[in-house]
C-alpha cells in the first residue's frame, strides 16, 4: 500500500504538497483573522491571467502567477484603505483578469490540459524544478511571516492601538498581501485556481473554531492543511479520482461538522 | 503655570485637517495623577487630541509636551484604549492574548511566551478584576468584561498616562460605575494620570478632578462645577445652553454633548 511512495512523482507531490500545506495553513490563519479571505480568492483568479500569459510567452506558469498576484496583492495593500469595503473593486478587477486569462488561453495554441491544470492543480505531474521553486518560496514565506507574526497579529486585531505602539500597520498589511500572493501562486500547483479556498481558508477557518489562542490555532491550521494534502495525494495516487477532489471534499467534510457544532452567539 | 508635576501641556495648539480647523489655539495642562473627563459633541476633536498626544498627528501650530518631550509614536509611557468596539466573536483569542498585545505585540518574531510573561499578564488581569476569565475566548465576554481587558492591555507597560476613548459607551450605568471606580482605584494606587472621553459627565462626577470641555474648536478646562455651568457652556457653544442640576445629576439642555 505504501509502495507508491517509491515513485519519484509521488515523492515530489508529497514534498511540494507539504510545503504548500504549511504555507497555506499559516497564511490562511491571518487571512481568516483579518477578514481577507475574499482577497485571497481574488488573487488566485488574478493569478490565472498571469499563468495564462506565462504559457503564451513560453515560461513556467508559476512565474506568471507570481508576478500578477504579487503586483495585485501590493496594489490592494497600497490602494485598498479599508480592505473589507473594497470587495466590489477587487471583484471587478478579478473578473477582468479572468477574462484576460481566457483570452491568453485561447491565443495559446498548446494543450488545453495546461489550462485545466492551472484551474484544478497538477500536483501529481509536478516537476523536480517546481518542487525546488516551491521549496524556496515556501521557506521564504514562512520565514517572513514568522518574523512579522506578533506585530501583524496585533495590527490585524487592534490596528489603532498597534499604530500608537509604533507598529508599522500599513506596511505590514502590504507585506502580508504579498505573502498571500506567493502562497496563492504556490497553492495553485496543488489545488488549482478554482479551489484555493480548500487549502488557504478551509484549514484555518476550521482551526480558529477549534482552538482559541493564536499559536494553537496556527498549529492546528497547519496540521489540518498537511493532513488534507497528504490524505488527498495518497487517495488520488491509489485511486482514480483527482487529488483536488479529495482535498476539497476532506476540507468540507471536516469544516461542516465543526461549523455546526461550534455555532457562536 | 508649568511646574514639575505637569505631565501634559498644550500651548496654543491649532490643528487643521482638510482645511477645517479641528482645534483653534487650545491651551491647557494636566498634572500628575489627575483624572480628567473630556466632554464635548461629536467632531469636537476629542479623538484628535488623543492622536496628538500619541504622536500620530502633528499640530499645525502650537506646542505639545507629554512628560516633558514632544509626543512620539510607540511611547510605552502612554497606555491607550481607543473607542471601544465589540471584538469580533470569531477571533481565536483568549482574554490573556488581548492583554499580551499590550506587552509585546509590537515586537518582532513569533514569541512563544514565558512564565514571566504569564505572571505579568496575570498580575494586571487581577488588578482590573478580570483574572477569572483570563482564558475565556474574547467573543464570549460582555462589553464590560472586554473593557476591563482593554484597560489591562493599556496598563501592562506601566504607563504614566492612560488615554481612554469612550470606555463607557455600550455599558449600562452600573457597569459604567464599576469601570469608573476601577479607574479611580488604579489612578490612586499607581499615581497614573487618566484622560477619559465620555458622553455623559454624571457617572464621572465622583471621580473626575477636572473637566476638559471641547466644542467648536475651543476648549475650557477646570473643576466640573466651574465648567459645566450655563455661562461657560453658552460661551463655548456660542448659543444658549442651560445646565440643570437635580438630585446630584447634571443635565445639559440646548446642546448636544
Amino acid at each position: 500500500m505504501f509502495s507508491i511512495l517509491q515513485y519519484p512523482f509521488i515523492q515530489n507531490a508529497f514534498l511540494a504538497g507539504s510545503v504548500v500545506a504549511i504555507v497555506g495553513g499559516f497564511v490562511g490563519y491571518f487571512l481568516v483573522t483579518r477578514g481577507l479571505t475574499f482577497a485571497g480568492h481574488a488573487l488566485s483568479h488574478i493569478g490565472f491571467a498571469g499563468a495564462a500569459a506565462a504559457l503564451l510567452i513560453g515560461i513556467d506558469p508559476i512565474f506568471g502567477m507570481l508576478v500578477f498576484t504579487v503586483v495585485a496583492g501590493a496594489g490592494i495593500g497600497v490602494f485598498g484603505k479599508e480592505l473589507r469595503e473594497e470587495d466590489i473593486n477587487i471583484g471587478i478587477v478579478m473578473t477582468l483578469m479572468l477574462g484576460l486569462g481566457a483570452l491568453f488561453i485561447s491565443l495559446y495554441n498548446g494543450y488545453a490540459e495546461q489550462a485545466y491544470s492551472i484551474l484544478f492543480g497538477t500536483i501529481l505531474g509536478i516537476s523536480h524544478t517546481d518542487v525546488l521553486v516551491t521549496l524556496i518560496f515556501g521557506i521564504a514565506t514562512i520565514a517572513v511571516l514568522a518574523a512579522i507574526f506578533r506585530p501583524l497579529l496585533f495590527s490585524s486585531i487592534d490596528p489603532e492601538v498597534a499604530e500608537a505602539r509604533g507598529v508599522p500597520v500599513r506596511a505590514l498589511g502590504i507585506i502580508f498581501l504579498i505573502l498571500v500572493a506567493i502562497a496563492v501562486s504556490m497553492s495553485v500547483e496543488v489545488v488549482g485556481v478554482l479551489l484555493i479556498f480548500t487549502l488557504l481558508v478551509g484549514p484555518a477557518a476550521t482551526a480558529t473554531r477549534l482552538v482559541h489562542f493564536p499559536l494553537g490555532a496556527v498549529a492546528a491550521s497547519i496540521a489540518l492543511a498537511l493532513a488534507y494534502t497528504w490524505l488527498g495525494i495518497f487517495l488520488a495516487a491509489t485511486g482514480t479520482w483527482p487529488v483536488t477532489f479529495y482535498i476539497a471534499t476532506i476540507s468540507f467534510a471536516v469544516y461542516l461538522p465543526v461549523r455546526l457544532l461550534t455555532i457562536r452567539s | 503655570m508649568d511646574n514639575n508635576n505637569t505631565v501634559i501641556s498644550l500651548d496654543g495648539v491649532t490643528v487643521e485637517l482638510g482645511g477645517r480647523a479641528i482645534f483653534n489655539a487650545v491651551s491647557f495642562f494636566v498634572e500628575k495623577g489627575e483624572f480628567v473627563a473630556i466632554l464635548g459633541p461629536n467632531g469636537a476633536g476629542k479623538t484628535t487630541l488623543f492622536k496628538l498626544l500619541l504622536g500620530l498627528l502633528k499640530p499645525t501650530k502650537g506646542e505639545i509636551r507629554v512628560l516633558g518631550a514632544v509626543p512620539h509614536r510607540g511611547d510605552g509611557n502612554i497606555g491607550y484604549a481607543p473607542q471601544h468596539r465589540v471584538l469580533e466573536t470569531d477571533l481565536a483569542l483568549r482574554a490573556r492574548d488581548v492583554v499580551g498585545f499590550g506587552l509585546d505585540g509590537n515586537k518582532w518574531g513569533i514569541g512563544f511566551g514565558s512564565a514571566k510573561r504569564d505572571a505579568m499578564i496575570d498580575a494586571v488581569l487581577k488588578e482590573v478584576d478580570a483574572y477569572q476569565f483570563a482564558n475565556a475566548a474574547i467573543g464570549h465576554l460582555s462589553g464590560g468584561e472586554q473593557q476591563r481587558l482593554l484597560i489591562a492591555q493599556a496598563l501592562i507597560t506601566n504607563p504614566q498616562i492612560l488615554l481612554l476613548d469612550e470606555p463607557l459607551s455600550n455599558l449600562d450605568i452600573s457597569h459604567a460605575q464599576e469601570i469608573i471606580s476601577l479607574l479611580t482605584e488604579i489612578s490612586k494606587h499607581r499615581g497614573v494620570t487618566i484622560m477619559l472621553v465620555s458622553h455623559d459627565i454624571n457617572p464621572l462626577l465622583p471621580a473626575a478632578n477636572r473637566v476638559l470641555y471641547m466644542a467648536h474648536g475651543h476648549s475650557a478646562m477646570g473643576a466640573p462645577d466651574e465648567i459645566i455651568t450655563s455661562a461657560t457652556l453658552s460661551k463655548l457653544y456660542d448659543t444658549k445652553v442651560e445646565v440643570i442640576r437635580s438630585g446630584g445629576h447634571v443635565f445639559v439642555v440646548g446642546a448636544e454633548i
